[in-house]
């Protein structure tokens, strides 16, 4: 059952599970392990005090609900060469195999998911970030890493990372989400899923790196040159055609940065491409060669791997960019509510552009109301939202949908699957509903 | 215009002349030898095939010593993707995709064992061992004769069964994409 800590305790041993993050963690740490260990008193806790609840729901954790209680101050630990996580806070990624294949052997796993029900905020912490490896992670050496540039240029060229570093610089925080983001959803709901088994697989980072621009400008490409190959230096020499669009011209980007220091090997070092908006897999990590060309390539990847089975058996190809897309993460999958004041929270993102509105219903889709979107709200990346919801205890459903500055609405579940039918695997973006029963119990449902 | 802002002028335009000229101090050129080493993929039309040939039999040898392992026998059954089979499973509710069924090009099977396969070693199969094994693929679906081989000028002529199963989409689309302007 403890499939990854806090997300799989039994609920029925934890009726204080709230929607608070932080706090969330605490209880976590205490139930998992170090039970009797006071915790200190919360938002949270002084919420549910302050509006008559607190006798009994917070009663088992009361140890600290005076400040007296608090444990007094000490001279801490030594300071380090740099900084780890709080003991208290358990915080991971999932590994998995595929849909409903989670918590594999690492040997097995080819993706690891983000845990969007514990992070606040818009941006993933690095070690955090969502990852899709098609043959491990290589061990690369950055002084015997080399990028080649050529194809239909004037003058093929070889770069090494000292040579990118040297260039014009440019940082971005957008979100990189996998295709298979969602696929958990496809043709059933289970009902134990968490929000990082549904929505696990995109993250939002900042990332620093040369222009794809400033590169061609060297090389020369050649007029007619619409295509180009981006080909990585792992095992499968992972490799997509990317079209040269006006947009892709101006915003893909070479990185050798992110969030501040040099690329994690698991996400490409030392250089990666950036695509912002498109499919995550366009985003060539370990990027050793761009080849350029009049037409795509039609590798293993864009015919037989990221392509979407419709209903009639025909396969939708070069679907490149990834869709409007919200999701609630708190309360969401497994957590517990209580009756009155809870705050809704979670993440809107859209490869079209910025998110323009992000509307909430709690009461399964018949009425919305417009939630608050914390700033900054930057184009294609993961854009935060709440809304406050006094909650009267009856079974209901919670979902999220977001419009997007290009005016692109989310779809709810029936439209989408009318759309798309249930054989895609890839691009899943209808809106995720939570249920809710009387007892609070947050649960993954279809619709 | 006043004399002072056409030297400004000209001055602007001298800088972005020179730009290239110091843009070119980033990186080195490539020589053809190396990039030969690292240009190995593949088109639909064939172009990037290399040189090389092999048959069918040859090719069943090669699977068994190399891929049998991980996709099965004969392509069925490993614990890794199936290769074989699937016809006229795309629009039921488990379609099962693989060579035969799915993949629109032969080409890419030819470039996706060179460059990837076997997962262990990619890249360690010579030419001749990769045209054989990617005949005898396609032979298990029954796309070419048992005892058929290939070649660089008859891999691109092999018609999959799914060539005509995918639909751009609209907005990426190879065919319209850059021709509209």
């Amino acid at each position: 059952m403890a499939i990854d800590g806090l997300i799989t305790i039994p609920m029925s041993s934890r009726p204080q599970e709230t929607i608070d993050t932080l706090e969330t963690e605490a209880r976590a740490t205490n139930e998992t392990g170090t039970a009797g260990v006071p915790r200190t008193l919360s938002r949270r806790g002084f919420i549910a005090a302050s509006t008559g609840l607190a006798g009994s729901v917070v009663a088992g954790h009361a140890a600290a609900d005076s400040l007296a209680d608090v444990p007094p101050r000490e001279p801490g630990a030594d300071l380090s060469s740099h900084s780890e996580r709080s003991k208290y806070v358990k915080i991971d990624r999932v590994p998995e195999a595929g849909p409903g294949m989670r918590n594999v052997d690492p040997d097995n796993a080819i993706n690891a998911k983000t845990p969007h029900q514990k992070l606040v905020g818009n941006i993933t912490p690095t070690d955090l970030h969502y990852e899709r490896s098609h043959a491990g992670v290589p061990d690369i050496d950055p002084a015997q890493h080399r990028l080649l540039i050529h194809g239909m240029v004037q003058k093929p060229l070889v770069f090494s990372v000292d040579d990118l570093k040297a260039m014009p610089s440019v940082s971005r925080v957008v979100f990189i989400e996998c295709t298979g983001n969602g696929w958990e959803n496809w043709k059933k709901a289970d009902p134990d899923l968490t929000v990082q088994h549904t929505h696990g697989l995109i993250s939002t980072n900042e990332w620093t790196g040369v222009s794809l621009k400033f590169l061609i400008d060297l090389v020369g490409k050649e007029r007619g040159s619409n295509w180009m190959l981006a080909e990585g230096g792992d095992g499968a020499g992972v490799d997509r055609s990317i079209p040269l669009t006006d947009e892709i011209l101006s915003e893909a980007f070479v990185a050798y940065g992110q969030n501040g220091e040099p690329l994690r090997p698991a996400h490409g070092f030392p250089m990666r491409l950036i695509m912002p908006g498109f499919e995550g897999n366009l985003n060539i990590k370990w990027l050793r060669r761009l080849k350029f060309g009049d037409q795509p390539w039609m590798t293993r990847w864009e015919t037989a791997r990221y392509t979407q089975l419709l209903a009639d058996g025909k396969a939708r190809q070069f679907q490149l960019r990834m869709e409007t897309n919200s999701v609630i993460t708190q309360p969401s999958g497994m957590m517990e509510i209580r009756p009155g004041y809870n705050r809704i929270t979670g993440f809107a993102w859209s490869g079209h552009g910025k998110i323009a509105k992000v509307e909430v219903s709690t009461d399964g889709t018949k009425s919305w109301k417009v939630a608050q979107l914390n700033y900054p709200v930057l184009p294609k990346a993961q854009t935060r939202f709440q809304i406050d919801w006094d909650w009267d205890g009856k079974p209901t459903k919670i979902v999220s949908r977001a419009t997007d500055d290009k005016g692109n609405l989310q779809p709810d579940r029936a439209s989408f699957i009318a759309r798309n039918g249930t054989n895609a695997l890839f691009h899943y973006s209808a809106q995720q509903t939570w249920s809710i029963d009387e007892a609070g119990r947050v649960r993954n449902v279809l619709a | 215009m006043s004399s002072p802002s056409k030297l400004v002028l000209s001055l602007t335009i001298a800088t972005t002349l020179i730009a290239p000229a110091l843009a070119y101090d980033f990186g080195r050129p490539a020589t053809p030898d190396e990039i030969k080493l690292w240009d190995i993929d593949v088109r639909p039309d064939g172009k990037g095939l290399p040189e090389g040939r092999g048959t069918v039999a040859n090719g069943k040898e090669v699977f068994a010593e190399n891929c049998a392992a991980c996709h099965g026998e004969a392509g069925v059954g490993g614990i890794k993707d199936r290769l074989v089979g699937g016809a006229g499973t795309l629009s039921s509710d488990k379609p099962v995709k693989t060579v035969g069924s799915y993949w629109p090009h032969a080409t890419t099977l030819f470039d996706y064992i060179h460059r990837a396969m076997p997962y262990t070693s990619p890249g360690s199969l010579n030419v001749d061992d990769t045209y054989a094994v990617t005949a005898y693929i396609l032979s298990l679906n029954g796309i070419i004769p048992a005892d058929g081989k290939l070649d660089k000028a008859s891999l691109p002529q092999v018609k999959m069964p799914n060539r005509d199963g995918f639909i751009p989409d609209p907005e990426f689309d190879p065919a319209r994409l850059f021709r509209e302007k």
